[in-house]
């Protein structure tokens, strides 16, 4: 009980990022343990899916072709399943919103503990995990005191997996209990469309909570004109109807790859990051010196934007 | 019917801290509820406004200190509150999701709610688990990440229909057989300030003080297997160039950055 496996994510027929950054992970923690890394797929193509996996450093890869797209029904009793069959001594999921949406029932079932959101494993005769808190002002260590368990990763924090393994693929045979399958995943969504595509934008003056109030944001809007830039946003000011969905950068909302991307108030959680983190230049304007953001920032204001902004627009201006 | 949400009390860090051991100092904390249950009691009241006969019960794992933000739930509209606390848990392994599992199990299994709304996430400790951990340990159907529920169809026995947020803006869109778990995710609604009436009426709300004991568990069941064993401040990584002056001072060096970048430009 030596073995790591990873489950991989993907979705309307792509193997998402963290596919590949998970088995790295594995790869990393099976060389700890001394065992071998299996990798899961679950449900889709699974076949070609397996294909795309099957990567240097890879020794099996265990396919369960049962449903179209992500199921967590499916998944919570295939991912169980295959782990009861594997004895492995950790299994690791990824923290995306699948992620979420499976592996604490996967704990749950296997009886094992769970650590979620890791940002990096060390294995010294037993598991343990570096882990943020309080939106990444702090960082700690999470030691797992079972011989094993179930861990999500965060996307991003291990480099893809690359070259071509030479892994024993084969089909796990398991008999899914369709009366246990009772969510249905009746389709899909794209939200979006609106007046700008914020994407497109090669300067983006980006404003996040600190701006406290809705009135506030033509500040924001004024510094924009002033600047020739495109106003997009953090998740609270959209979730507060301040500003439309479109506007909205990070992991649920856009991607953006600015040339110049001013965030103002912004902290620099790390579902906003997964969307601007691309950006060529990025500046923050924020009173908090420990503020993630400014971990990524090219250049920085340490200020309050009531103060700096205005000034700002006058240089501009 | 009867809706359950979990509601947990979070720290938040003021902007300047210090670590004492394994926590943040505790002159350093402010408590608040919790942003993503904020949504989760919101989505609950709406459902018992429009509904006939919809209870909503809080349920929290907190110290006393805590009633302050149960009551803000109570004030917006909760019918009443249970709240669990234990000497054994004030020492328990707070990271451990096995624990708060066995306790709200316990819980589910005395108040048989029909439907269970819990945060994405607790601002925190940012574990994103207890939802789906605890749908799983009572047999409940579940969803994580929802950020649309039809109203409507769960009121006239539908089910839940829920879109379930995904990545680069893409919603899932699924029907969810009750009993469920959902786990709210911010900006679903919009939740309400309390008014002085409800802050009023909170007062007078019940808040269930329940041990371990009362719900047939013993000290054994809050023994965990993840066990926090450092806290530090992350080493910055930060090569930011940071301006330094008033705020006139500041933004003038950043502008010159700005223009030397072309921003502005005619
Ligand atoms: C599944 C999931 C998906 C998510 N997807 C996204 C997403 O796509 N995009 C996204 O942005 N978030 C997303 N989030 C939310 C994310 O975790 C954070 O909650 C959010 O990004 C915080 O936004 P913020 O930085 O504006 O607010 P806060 O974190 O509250 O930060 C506000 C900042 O403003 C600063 N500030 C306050 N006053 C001033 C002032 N006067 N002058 C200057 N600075 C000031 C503060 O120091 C602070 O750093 C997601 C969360 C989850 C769980």
């Amino acid at each position: 009980m030596s073995d790591v496996l990873v489950v991989a994510d993907h979705r309307r027929g792509a193997l998402r990022d963290v596919s590949y950054e998970i088995l790295t992970a594995g790869r990393e923690l099976a060389d700890e343990t001394g065992g071998d890394l299996h990798a899961a797929v679950v449900s889709g193509d699974v076949e070609s899916f397996a294909d795309d996996l099957n990567r240097e450093g890879v020794d099996a890869i265990h396919t369960v072709g049962d449903g179209a797209e992500f199921n967590h029904d499916v998944y919570a009793q295939a991912v169980t399943a295959l782990a009861d069959d594997l004895a492995p001594e950790f299994v690791l999921a990824p923290n995306s919103v699948n992620g979420l949406d499976y592996a604490p029932a996967v704990a749950n079932r296997l009886g094992l503990p769970y650590v979620s959101d890791a940002v990096g494993l060390a294995y010294d005769d037993g598991l343990v995990a570096t882990r943020e808190m309080y939106g990444s002002k702090v960082e700690t260590t999470v030691e797992v005191d079972a011989d094993s368990a179930v861990v999500s990763i965060r996307g991003g924090e291990w480099a893809a997996a690359e070259g071509t393994g030479d892994a024993e693929v084969s089909a796990f045979d398991f008999d899914l209990d369709e009366s246990a399958v009772r969510s249905t995943v009746t389709g899909f969504e794209e939200v979006g469309g609106g007046d700008v595509d914020i994407a497109d934008a090669d300067v983006l003056v980006s404003v996040g909570r600190g701006i406290e109030e809705e009135d506030n944001l033509d500040l924001i809007f004024d510094l924009a004109e002033a600047m020739d830039a495109t106003v997009s946003s953090s998740r609270p000011i959209v979730d507060n109807g301040w500003l439309p969905k479109n506007r909205q950068v990070g992991q649920s909302g856009k991607v953006v790859t600015p040339d110049v991307y001013l965030a103002v108030g912004i902290s620099g959680a790390v579902q906003h990051v997964a969307g601007m983190k691309g950006a060529d230049t990025i500046i923050a304007i924020n009173t908090d010196p420990n503020a993630p953001i400014f971990d990524i920032a090219d250049y920085g204001i340490v200020g309050d934007l009531f103060e700096v902004v205005p000034e700002l627009i006058a240089q501009f201006e | 019917m009867k809706i359950l949400v979990t509601v947990k009390e979070v720290a938040e860090v003021e902007d300047d801290f210090e670590i004492e051991g394994l926590s943040v100092a505790e002159r350093f904390l402010e408590y608040d509820l919790n942003e993503w249950d904020d949504y989760a009691v919101e989505e609950a009241v709406q459902l018992q406004e429009a509904g006939d006969d919809v209870e909503v019960v809080t349920v929290t794992i907190g110290p006393e200190r805590s009633e302050e933000t149960i009551r803000m739930a109570l004030a917006k509209g909760a019918d009443r509150a249970i709240r669990v606390w234990d000497d054994a848990l004030a020492d328990a392994d707070a990271l451990d999701v096995a624990i708060r599992t066995r306790i709200l199990e316990a819980v589910v299994a005395e108040e048989e709610p029909d439907l269970i709304l819990s945060g994405v996430q607790a601002a925190d400790t940012g574990f994103g688990a207890t939802g789906v951990s605890l749908a799983d340990a009572v047999g409940f159907e579940w969803a994580a990440v929802v950020n649309s529920l039809d109203q409507d169809a769960l009121l006239a026995g539908e089910g839940a229909k829920v879109h379930r947020e995904l990545e680069g803006g893409v919603e899932e869109l699924t029907d969810v057989e009750l009993p469920a778990v959902l786990t709210i995710q911010t900006g679903i609604n919009e939740p309400r300030y309390a008014s002085l009436r409800g802050i009023r009426q909170a007062q007078r709300k019940e808040i269930a003080e329940t041990s371990l004991d009362d719900l047939g568990l013993d000290a054994s069941a809050v023994e965990g297997n993840v066990h926090l064993t450092d806290m530090y401040e992350p080493e910055s990584e930060s090569d930011a160039e940071l301006f330094e002056g008033d705020a006139g001072e500041t933004a003038s060096q950043l502008a010159t950055v700005l223009r030397e970048k072309g921003v502005g430009a005619e």
